[in-house]
Parts: structure tokens; C-alpha cells; sequence
């Protein structure tokens, strides 16, 4: 098979993985160095955006599809009638420098099926992160998928050149991980992120220490193929976040594979739900929302029609309106249409001006869906405010 | 209209990004009491005949603006709009006027404006370093790359760091339309502009890229509109991924009905037996009774309190140890290594142990309940005390631990452990330091060290820290 049929089918088989962040790693170039290339500078960069409006910052492949688990979801799991291949070490080196030097990507994102077991995998895998380090000098991103329990010295090695690493909790509860891949248990994903989390505290607390993973650990749900509810995964993720220090948790909604099995539903989850969760997890880490806040209803599940500040909003009407020119910063994270950032700004603003509607409208807010919601030093919404028609209003600034 | 016209000044800089022609010029008008509406900035050559020419000499008494200020013009002076050097000059005006935190005042008119245009300059120098693409050129016996890029502004100058940052070992070029940059592996060599066609045609290494592209999309996820507000079209014609796009998106509905289709079809193989026990990987082998009861211990789920923790903390040291300490429950560092006392409370002890003189490698550290009890608050998990249903359950395992070890002493550290092993609620300033005969063995209650860390000052700390020693020290007496 020649290199560019392995790449398609390798490809392929990798783009059910979300991440494709290169951010958040130290800062390092290749000024003043015989060979080599590559730098990350803070900020990833999107070199390209799929038609399916994902951002490819990294090649994103697999070192092998074939695979001895036999996980329900999984396009490459070993039941599957999936063309297989393998690349070898110099050949993933080889289009990782190519592509790089071309400017196409900022690093590399490599994954792998499970061959012959767990360790043997892994040491593939930080086999090409080792070439691409100590032979090549390479300076960009490297974001490896360890394999959970491997070997605590691979894991060692892995840190020591990848500059993210990641585990994939796959599924929100334990039941659900048990039944749709028999070989994987919760415990030991956890048991090993709670291992890289130990490496990376150490790493950082601690000048002498051996570098490990400077850009964090993160992680993916797959959300719609078993019956876990918004909740349940809200409630995994920030387990997940502050247990594990993850920078991350990755939401993809089930989407159908070729040649899937009889376990799993065969229409795609909505992809409203996943961002949905993606906008309820950002409440959760940077607007003070609990998880017990947001609205669900007695499945459990979040209102796909509106967003999650929204419906929090409209089930908390007393609390409305928020005059901006006076409310505390928690409270101008509350209101609909105002993010963390835009509310900073109004914050540094109202230092020196009563804020008006203009003002607002300068700052390029989104108004129509802001009035009904806060006072200006022109502008109060009126006591009683019509439920349906404030959602009527506020929807059509939904993006979908 | 004669006076008006005899006050104008003009400003000519010597190229496009001329940053330092514009800041002596901007120092010198404001020094002169010049105000905004009477300046003509131009590049290269005098617009204007009738104004009068700044020199560049700068004037005595330079006057300081916020850093902010100036960095903002360092970025607005790559906009491609002439009007851009008045625009800055006038947030000078207004800063050497006196309103010091002019850009503070984000809602400001012209405040806005600029901040505009150094958005549209962020945006277009993120989209070069993004959307720039070299091709490989091997001339001679050295291997160039050139690209071809249509900056929406002068930003070639100030991106060139990047790419060097970047590229440093390689020889490249950058061409655009009216700037070009050349890096030899040394210097940098910047150059009058340059004409699409002279990029070397496609190399080799495009048709992987492009396979890369179509294969990493997934057509059950069609999203034109995110993709083309994130790359816009403009973009396009110097991508060599994106000649992908139409038949990409052409084909997405049935590639993704076929994958439906498939799915419905597909015979289901029997899978093979299991590779190995989940849950059972980097569990020591099971060579003793302990051992084999940490290892059932291990999947233990009697109670909730498995769901959230990471794993089952068991006891650890020598089945043969004559002392045993048990404390309440893991904490968020035992849970995480997955070994009793190793976190701050662990270090406590340590020290506590040392004081005594006990050695802790001779002593079976246990904890009343195996599962870490947490509340989450934020990034963090807080330790919540385990109620009396979950001790009475995890005594299960407990209980196995004493039959195993036989210890002659048991310490109970803290509350929760004197519940377990006593089977009552025990106040621990009554009843710490003296002997409780339990059958062969004697038990006693003390402390538990985290409590001393949530004293709040160093005299009770150290107080309680003692108090606890002594205890130590008696109960390692009764051995």
C-alpha cells in the first residue's frame, strides 16, 4: 500500500477525535539551531477549516487502525470490516516535517489502535514523538493519545516530548463504558489521568523536574450513543476537571460510522446537544454556574431549543433587569448576550461613562437580545415582560 | 482660507510601515501645538506642495504616552488606509491634551475606530500565519520554500519574526503584491512587491496535504458556513487544500447515508474473548492473603462512593506489622496516587511518626473508608466527611485488613476511624491516650493530623502536635 492510500485510510479513522487545539504549550522556536524546525508561541494557529467547520491546526492521523479492543463506537474496532493499515515510524516523521515545513499545520496529534498490547503500542507512539524530537529537532506541537496503564517509564518518555497528552474517558458513566467496550474500565482511565495529573503538578511545581506535558492533559465524551443525560455528563466533566486538572473535555456528538455495530443507535446524535454542552461547560469553568444551576428537565437533559444562559435566565425573570452600570461583574455574567470578555470591557468602561444603549451598541453587543434584559442609563425593559416574547426575541440571535 | 491653508503640515514617511517616521513626527507636531485637522500625512512624496515640510529633527521636551498607546500604533500603522497615520496621531493629541487613559474608554468614537482597524490587523496577520502555504523548491543542491500571500494590509514587515521564529533553519521567501521578504538561514532581505506567477508551480507534497484534508472531514457533520466564516473564500485561490472543497461537500449527504446504510447491513462478527480483565491492568500480583485482598478491594463498589473517586486507596505495609494507624479516608493526593497518607496529612504524620521515634516502614497504614469523599467547588475537590453507613459498609474491608495483620496496637486517628474500629461515636479529647483493650490487642484514639492543619495558629498547632507525639510514643510503648 503506498503512502498516500495509508494516509487516507489513517486519516480517516482519526477524525472522530475533536481536539484539534495546539494552545497553552511553553513558548519555544528554532532561532540558532543547526537544524531542526518549528516554534509555539502561546496561541495555536487554525491552518485550515473542513467543511464540516473544524479547524485543523494538527495532523491528526492514526499510527495504525487495526486494533484488538472491541469497542461499540469505534470505526477501527477489531470486529469491523475497516480496510486497515499501518504507517511506520519514518513515515509519520516524514509527512509531520513536510507538512510542517509548508506551514500547514502546527504539530502533530497521533493516536493509535491497540497492537499486541497496551505497552508495545505506546512505545510505537512515543517512538515517533522521540524521532521527531532527537532526530529531527522538531520544535512544534505534539499532543499524544496514551493508552491507559501503560508503563509508567513510556508515560515518563511521552511527557517528556509531547507537549499535551490525553486519555478518552469515551463514555459518561461506568455501565455504559462496560457494556459498548468490554476491554476498557473507567477505573483504569481515571487511575491513569490521575497519574499524568501527579506528573504535570510535579513538573511544574518543581524547577528540576523532568518536563512533562507543559500544555496539560484533556480529554473526549461521546456524547448520544449510550443513554447518559446532559447531567450525568455535566456532572463527569467537572468530576474530570478538578480531579484531574484536565485543560479540556472534549464533547462529540455520535455520529454514524461505516460499518458500525448492532449496539449502537444509527442516526447521528444531535449536533445541537454537543454544542449545547460545550456552551454549558464554558458557564461551568469560566461564569461561576454550578452544575445543579442549569436547567434540565426530568431526563435530565438540557432545552436544545435555547441556550443554557438563556433558559437559565428566563426560569430567574425576578432577578431581570441588570442595570450595567452598577451590577457586579458575577452579575453581568449572568445575563444573556454578555460574555466574559464583553462584560470586562463594560466593566473597564463604566469607570468612565454611564453606559447607554449607543454605548452598548458601539461595543458591538448584540442589543436586541441584551434589552430585554438589562437597564442603560437610557433604557429600561418594563417591569412585566412577556416570557414567550422575550424567548421569541432572544432566539432569533441564536446560532445554530 | 489662505490662513488655514498656510497652517497644514505635512508629514511625508518613507514607506508604508514607516513607524518610527511616523512616532518623531507625531512628538514633534504635538510639541508644536498642531492639532490633527491640520496635518496631511503621505508616504515616500508630498501631497500636498502648499504645506510646509516636517523635519525629522525631534524637538527638545518629549512628552511620554501609556505603552498601550504605542503599541496600538505599532499595529495600526500596517492598516492599508491612508487615513490611518492622522487617526493615531489624533489619540496622541488627545493623550498629550490630557486624557492619559484615553483607551480605557473602549466606547469612545475613535477609540473604537482604532481599536477596529487593529482588529482587522490582528485578524489578517493571524490569517497569514495561518493561510500562508511554502512549496518546496529544490534548486542547485539547496532546497528553497516560497509562498505567495495577499495580505489585506502592510503586514509582511512585522510577520517576518514569526516566520524566522518558525523556519529559522530554512531559506525562504514570502512574496506578496507590494512587499517581499527573503530569509537565507541568517538574515532578512526585504524587497519591493511580486507577481503570483512567480511561485513555482505545485510540489509533490500538495496531493498528501489535499488527501489529508478530505480525509479528516467528516461529511456527517456538514458545516459550510462555520468553515467559510473561518476561512473565507478570498483565501481560497492560494490554498491548495481548498480546490477539496467542492466535491467535499458535493458528496457529504451520500457519503453519509451510505455510512447509515452500511451500518444497518453490516453482519456482526463474533468478537474474540477478552484481552485481559478491565480493571485489572498495574494491579500487583496477588501472592498473599493482603494482597489478594487489596486486589478484590480494588473493584470495590458496596457503596456510591466509587462513581467519583479515582480508584480504592487500601492499606499499605508489612503484613506482619504489630502497629497499625488507621485514619478516616483518602484525600484528593491519596486519591490521585492511590496510597494512604501521602498528602499533606501524610507529611503531618511523617514528621509525627519520626518524632516518635516510629519507623513507618514497620507500620500498616490504613484508612477507615477506601474511597476519597469530595464535594467539587471549582477546580477543586473538598473533602466531605464519610457518614456513619459508609464507614459501616467499608468496615467490610477493614475488618479483613485487622484479621490479616493482627496488630497488637491500633491507633485511630480522628473520629471516622474510631467509629469503625470501636462501633461507636467516640469524642476524641475524652478518650485519646489511654488504652482500649480490643481481644489480644489494645487500641487507642488520637488526633487526626489533619486536624492540625486546620488550626489556625502555630502555638495551638504545635500544642496539638505534641500532644499527639506523646500519644504516638505511648501507644509504640505497648508493643
Amino acid at each position: 500500500m503506498n503512502l498516500l492510500h495509508k494516509l487516507e485510510i489513517l486519516a480517516d479513522a482519526a477524525k472522530y477525535d475533536a481536539s484539534c487545539a495546539s494552545s497553552g504549550t511553553e513558548k519555544r522556536d528554532s532561532r540558532g539551531r543547526k537544524g531542526g524546525v518549528g516554534s509555539t508561541e502561546g496561541m495555536g494557529i487554525c491552518h485550515a477549516y473542513a467543511p464540516d467547520g473544524r479547524c485543523i491546526s494538527l495532523l491528526k492521523i492514526l499510527l495504525t487502525n487495526a486494533c484488538i479492543y472491541d469497542c461499540a463506537y469505534c470505526i477501527n474496532r477489531r470486529s469491523s470490516n475497516v480496510r486497515r493499515a499501518r504507517f511506520t515510524v519514518d513515515e509519520v516523521v516524514k509527512l509531520t516535517l513536510g507538512f510542517y515545513r509548508r506551514n500547514c499545520i502546527e504539530g502533530l496529534f497521533l493516536s493509535s489502535g491497540i497492537i499486541n498490547n497496551p505497552d508495545y503500542t505506546m512505545e510505537q507512539v512515543v517512538g515517533v514523538a522521540r524521532s521527531l524530537r532527537e532526530v529531527h529537532g522538531f520544535r512544534g506541537y505534539i499532543h499524544l493519545k496514551t493508552i491507559p496503564d501503560a508503563d509508567p517509564l513510556l508515560m515518563a518518555e511521552a511527557g517528556k516530548y509531547a507537549d499535551r497528552l490525553s486519555i478518552n474517558i469515551e463514555l459518561p458513566t461506568e455501565p455504559g463504558l462496560a457494556r459498548l467496550a468490554p476491554e476498557k474500565s473507567t477505573r483504569d482511565i481515571k487511575r491513569s489521568m490521575a497519574r499524568i495529573r501527579l506528573r504535570i503538578d510535579e513538573a511544574q511545581a518543581e524547577k528540576k523536574a523532568p518536563r512533562f506535558a507543559p500544555a496539560g492533559q484533556s480529554t473526549q465524551v461521546i456524547v448520544g450513543a449510550d443513554e447518559s443525560s446532559d447531567l450525568d455528563i455535566m456532572r463527569m466533566s467537572t468530576n474530570l476537571y478538578g480531579a484531574y486538572g484536565l485543560r479540556r473535555v472534549y464533547y462529540s456528538a455520535f455520529s454514524p460510522i461505516p460499518d458500525a455495530s448492532a449496539a449502537l443507535p444509527p442516526r447521528a446524535a444531535p449536533l445541537l446537544r454537543e454544542h449545547r454542552l460545550y456552551q454549558a461547560d464554558w458557564l461551568l469553568r469560566f461564569y461561576g454556574f454550578g452544575v445543579e444551576e442549569l436547567a434540565t428537565n426530568d431526563a435530565g437533559n438540557m432545552r436544545l431549543d435555547i441556550d443554557p444562559k438563556l433558559a437559565w435566565a428566563l426560569a430567574h425573570r425576578a432577578l431581570f433587569p441588570i442595570d450595567v452600570n452598577t451590577a457586579p461583574k458575577e452579575m453581568l455574567f449572568r445575563i444573556p448576550g454578555l460574555g466574559v470578555k464583553t462584560a470586562g470591557r463594560l466593566l473597564q468602561v463604566r469607570r468612565y461613562r454611564r453606559l447607554r444603549l449607543d454605548d452598548l451598541a458601539r461595543l458591538r453587543l448584540p442589543i436586541a437580545k441584551l434589552m430585554p434584559f438589562v437597564c442603560t442609563a437610557d433604557h429600561h425593559p418594563g417591569a412585566t415582560l412577556d416570557a414567550s416574547h422575550v424567548r421569541a426575541k432572544a432566539m432569533q440571535f441564536e446560532l445554530i | 482660507m489662505l490662513v488655514s491653508l498656510f497652517l497644514l503640515r505635512s508629514v511625508v514617511l518613507k514607506h508604508v510601515v514607516d513607524f518610527e517616521g511616523w512616532r518623531a513626527a507625531a512628538r514633534s507636531l504635538a510639541l508644536d501645538h498642531i492639532p490633527p485637522e491640520q496635518t496631511i500625512w503621505s508616504v515616500e512624496e508630498a501631497s500636498d506642495l502648499f504645506a510646509e515640510t516636517v523635519t525629522a529633527a525631534p524637538q527638545a521636551g518629549a512628552f511620554s504616552v501609556p505603552r498601550g498607546l504605542v503599541d496600538l500604533a505599532e499595529t495600526v500603522i500596517q492598516v492599508k488606509d491612508p487615513e490611518r497615520f492622522a487617526l493615531l496621531y489624533a489619540l496622541i493629541w488627545r493623550a498629550h491634551g490630557g486624557e492619559k487613559h484615553i483607551l480605557d474608554d473602549v466606547a469612545d468614537p475613535l477609540v473604537q475606530r482604532v481599536m477596529r482597524l487593529a482588529q482587522s490587523v490582528r485578524r489578517d496577520t493571524h490569517k497569514m500565519r495561518a493561510f500562508l502555504r511554502f512549496r518546496e523548491v529544490t534548486e542547485l543542491d539547496a532546497t528553497r520554500y516560497v509562498a505567495w500571500f495577499e495580505p489585506d494590509h502592510y503586514i509582511v514587515e512585522a510577520n517576518a519574526p514569526f516566520f524566522i521564529r518558525r523556519f529559522a533553519t530554512m531559506t525562504w521567501s514570502i512574496l506578496t503584491p507590494y512587499r517581499s521578504a527573503h530569509w537565507d538561514g541568517e538574515t532578512l532581505r526585504l524587497a519591493p512587491g511580486a507577481r503570483a506567477a512567480e511561485v513555482p508551480d505545485d510540489d509533490a507534497l500538495e496531493a498528501y496535504w489535499r488527501a489529508y484534508f478530505s480525509s479528516i472531514f467528516n461529511p456527517a457533520r456538514l458545516k459550510i458556513a462555520a468553515m467559510v466564516s473561518e476561512m473565507p473564500k478570498k483565501y481560497w485561490r492560494n490554498l491548495p487544500e481548498a480546490s477539496a472543497i467542492p466535491d467535499l461537500i458535493r458528496h457529504a449527504r451520500e457519503r453519509t447515508e451510505t455510512m447509515v446504510e452500511a451500518a444497518c447491513l453490516s453482519p456482526v462478527r463474533p468478537p474474540r474473548p477478552r484481552v485481559h480483565v478491565p480493571g485489572t491492568r498495574g494491579t500487583p500480583p496477588a501472592d498473599t492473603p493482603l494482597q489478594a485482598l487489596a486486589a478484590a478491594a480494588a473493584a470495590c463498589q458496596r457503596c456510591d462512593l466509587f462513581r467519583h473517586a479515582t480508584q480504592t486507596v487500601f492499606g499499605e505495609g508489612p503484613a506482619t506489622a504489630r502497629l497499625m494507624l488507621v485514619g478516616e479516608q483518602p484525600g484528593d493526593q491519596e486519591d490521585l496516587a492511590g496510597r494512604p497518607f501521602v498528602g499533606p496529612a501524610g507529611q503531618m504524620l511523617n514528621r509525627a511518626l519520626i518524632e516518635a521515634g516510629v519507623a513507618r516502614e514497620t507500620v500498616y497504614v490504613t484508612n477507615a473508608v477506601k474511597h476519597f469523599k469530595f464535594e467539587p467547588r471549582g477546580k477543586r475537590r473538598m473533602h466531605a466527611t464519610p457518614n456513619s453507613t459508609e464507614i459501616e459498609i467499608c468496615r467490610f474491608w477493614l475488618d479483613q485488613e485487622r484479621d490479616l495483620v493482627k496488630p497488637a496496637v491500633i491507633i485511630l486517628l480522628g473520629a471516622s476511624a474510631a467509629r469503625a474500629v470501636l462501633g461507636r461515636a467516640v469524642t476524641i479529647a475524652r478518650e485519646r491516650g489511654r488504652a482500649i483493650p480490643m481481644g489480644d490487642a489494645k487500641a487507642m484514639v488520637t488526633t487526626h493530623p489533619s486536624y492540625l492543619l486546620r488550626l489556625p495558629d502555630e502555638s495551638s498547632q504545635q500544642r496539638e502536635f505534641a500532644a499527639m507525639v506523646d500519644d504516638l510514643r505511648t501507644a509504640h510503648a505497648w508493643l
